[in-house]
């Protein structure tokens, strides 16, 4: 019987890592459903990227005041999670406290834990403000209604939840230290909890036990649950922010691919000894299309940055078009191509794996045209991405589909196009006049 | 000054067999757009009074792509790209200086993946590296006390990290340096770039250039500094929709200097 417990805690270890892994799974399917994309290239500044933006936050400070509260929260997170090792270690063995062997360090790491926890309720609270009380404008644009906002404050109710749980279990452990309690032995410092504690002043040491042991319960399972409700959640980002940081763009942000597929044809085209007439070599290929209409043709990175978005909305708080009234929202690209990724996703899950047609797409269905044609290119939304996501490369892609497989540009478009292809300039000027400019006074 | 230029083309040089120093990248607003005419002239009587050994294309030239590829159309781009080249390369051109952000960020940036590898550089980053090497000298006195900011184009600062040379050449004028509330990094952008400039704007509640021209009023500046001849536009553009042209004007860097120069 004393080993209940103990098995029931490696049965909700293994349930909530196992659902966990169960939807990481999920999550790497549908990421490699994107195209292959060149991103093998120069890695040690792939893994200085990752430690400079991702673990060291420098792009997140830009901002100072949410930067420093997310640096509370990230570093509280990080550090905090030394402290699972040993829950885990605990509940495993049914042991109490295993690192307390580590004497004085062990004193100063609950000390540094119960410290970032209050700094971390501090923080998260002061995030709640921010986005129910002061209102921030960029936490209630259109797309953010529904369950954007409510996913947003329910991740800061969890983070609330789960330090207090911390700290109460610390004040009824450190109360139980004082009596002597059996089991409880004499370890950690509580600087925080300490005065948690003197509440219980008047309680007996099995109320003690029962509350102390409730709290570390529920925060372990609290922790497991939040574990899994990332995946269904803009909070991913604590995970993906790494791997996206590695795989963002490098280079120039004014850089934008080359169609290598059309490089073939112009050169060909081009080519003086290249017989008109060839017969086209028949790889019985279908020709790939150009630009993209869904998720499936976007790059695993552009589905990865979907997925790593957490809709702090920086991007679009910087863009031109939306800070003038215009539909078009960066931060909306992405959670587009998330939900439509999704949705592919779950008729995947519903058809075996195999994708079936279901009349959607992410062009129309989820984002419009007037969305994609009131793009700048400035890379405005690029440079504000705390986590190197590229919301102008899907916009991009998805113009690419509009004019070379439907001819569906702006009509001033196609008069510029038209323009260029006949005289050489965006406006109707004979090219033989373009050295006018240098005899006129 | 004389009003003459000197603009030698590349065909010329060929003939007498000589190669200039830089091509002289004019682009399609430097060739056809009235104001921005006026900037090309400016950089070229600068090269003049310098003597800087250079040359155009002249009809040679043809867009670069651009816009075609910002707009989607990379076919249209790469047609443009891959002719553009094959004359750059049989004239066995090194270097481009170019007064427009959009034809330098595409030379530069695109223009290698399909055989043309050149050294670009914008005209206030050759302007300046002239100031360094003493090839050309400049004087405060025109503008010295004068508030002026200056716009950073997309595609000169954050599309490739160029924000201090344009900035080093107006401190370099005696002038008071002002900077917008948005500026480098996080500038704003005229509401031209992503061939925005080809066609009418989306429906919303204001025009980009206005908002980016209050921003650059809020600076109670003499002048507006530009260094794209699209940026130049939209802000001309803004500043007489707020009915200010009489006292603020609308400048590219080059023009600042033909002008402290007395050229």
């Amino acid at each position: 019987m004393q080993y209940i417990p103990n098995i029931l805690f490696v049965a909700i270890l293994i349930v909530g890592i196992g659902y966990f892994a169960k939807n990481i799974g999920k999550l790497r399917r549908n990421i490699l459903l994107g195209k292959d994309t060149e991103v093998s290239d120069d890695k040690p500044t792939r893994w200085r990227n990752m430690l400079r933006i991702a673990f060291g936050q420098s792009k997140m400070v830009v901002r100072p005041v949410a930067g420093l509260l997310h640096v509370i929260v990230y570093v509280g997170f990080i550090i905090i999670n030394i402290e699972v090792l040993e829950i885990v270690i605990d509940g495993i063995f049914g042991t109490h406290r295993i690192f307390e062997g580590l004497g004085p360090v062990y004193d100063f790491l609950i000390a540094s834990f119960e410290i970032l926890a209050l700094l971390v309720i501090i923080a998260v609270i002061a995030f709640w403000v921010r986005r129910n009380i002061i209102k921030l404008q960029r936490f209630l644009k259109p797309e953010m209604k529904g369950w954007p906002k409510k996913d947003g404050n329910l991740i800061l109710y969890i983070e609330l939840v789960l330090m207090l749980l911390f700290l109460t279990m610390n004040a009824a452990d450190f109360r139980l230290q004082q009596l002597g309690a059996e089991h409880y032995v004499q370890a950690g410092s509580f600087p925080v909890s300490q005065y948690i504690s003197n509440w219980f002043t008047g309680m007996d040491i099995s109320s003690l036990i029962l509350l102390e042991r409730t709290a570390w319960w529920l925060h372990i399972v609290g922790i497991l649950f939040f574990l899994n409700y990332l995946y269904f959640s803009k909070h991913l980002h604590i995970l993906l922010a790494f791997p996206n940081t590695f795989y963002g763009k490098l280079g120039p942000k004014g850089k934008f691919q080359n169609l290598e597929a059309v490089t073939k044809e112009v050169k060909l085209m081009l080519d003086p000894n290249a017989d008109p007439f060839a017969a086209p070599a028949d790889t019985g290929d279908v020709p790939s299309k150009f630009g993209a209409s869904d998720v499936m043709d976007l790059s695993w990175v552009q589905l990865l940055n979907a997925y790593t978005c957490t809709e702090c909305g920086r991007c679009t708080s910087e863009c031109p078009a939306n800070q003038t009234g215009k539909k078009l929202s960066p931060r909306k690209i992405m959670m587009d191509t998330r939900d439509r990724l999704e949705e592919v996703g779950k008729i995947l899950d519903a058809n075996k794996g195999e994708f079936k047609e279901d009349g959607k797409q992410l062009l129309d269905d989820y984002i419009t045209r007037e969305e994609l044609w009131a793009c700048t290119s400035c890379n405005a939304c690029v440079e504000a991405c705390p986590v190197s996501i590229d919301p102008l490369s899907i916009i991009m892609d998805m113009r690419q589909y509009l004019v070379m497989e439907q001819s569906a540009a702006p009509s001033d478009l196609n008069n510029m196009m038209g323009n260029i292809e006949n005289n050489g300039a965006p406006w109707p000027f004979n090219q033989m006049d373009r050295l006018n400019w240098s005899t006129e006074s | 000054m004389a009003d003459t230029l000197k603009v030698p083309t590349m065909a010329e040089m060929f003939a007498a067999g000589e190669k200039p120093e830089v091509l002289f990248w004019v682009g399609c607003a430097g060739s056809f757009d009235d104001r921005a005419k006026k900037i090309t002239k400016a950089f070229v009587k600068i090269l003049n009074k310098a003597n800087i050994s250079f040359a155009v294309l002249g009809t040679e030239e043809s867009c670069t792509g651009d816009p075609a590829k910002r707009a989607g159309n990379e076919f249209l781009f790469q047609m443009q790209a891959v002719t553009n080249i094959e004359v750059m390369n049989a004239y066995e051109i090194k270097k481009i200086v170019t007064t427009c952000p959009h034809c330098f960020n595409t030379i530069k940036n695109e223009y290698p993946g399909l055989g043309g590898t050149y050294e670009v550089v914008h005209h206030t980053q050759f302007l300046k590296q002239l100031l360094e090497e003493g090839r050309i000298t400049m004087e405060g006195g025109t503008f010295k006390g004068k508030r002026i900011t200056f716009h950073d184009p997309c595609y000169l600062g954050r599309a490739n990290g160029v924000y201090e040379a344009p900035r080093e050449l107006i401190r370099k004028l005696d002038a008071e340096l002002v900077e917008m509330k948005s500026c480098k990094q996080r500038g704003l952008c005229c509401g031209a770039g992503g061939a925005q400039m080809f066609k009418e704007p989306e429906k919303g509640n204001k025009d980009v250039n206005i908002e980016r021209t209050e921003q650059a009023l809020e600076t109670t500046p003499h002048i507006i500094a530009a260094g794209c001849p699209f940026c130049n536009t939209m802000m001309t553009d803004g500043v007489k929709n707020k009915e200010k042209e009489g006292e603020i004007a609308v400048m590219d860097i080059a023009e600042l200097i033909a002008k402290a120069e007395d050229l």
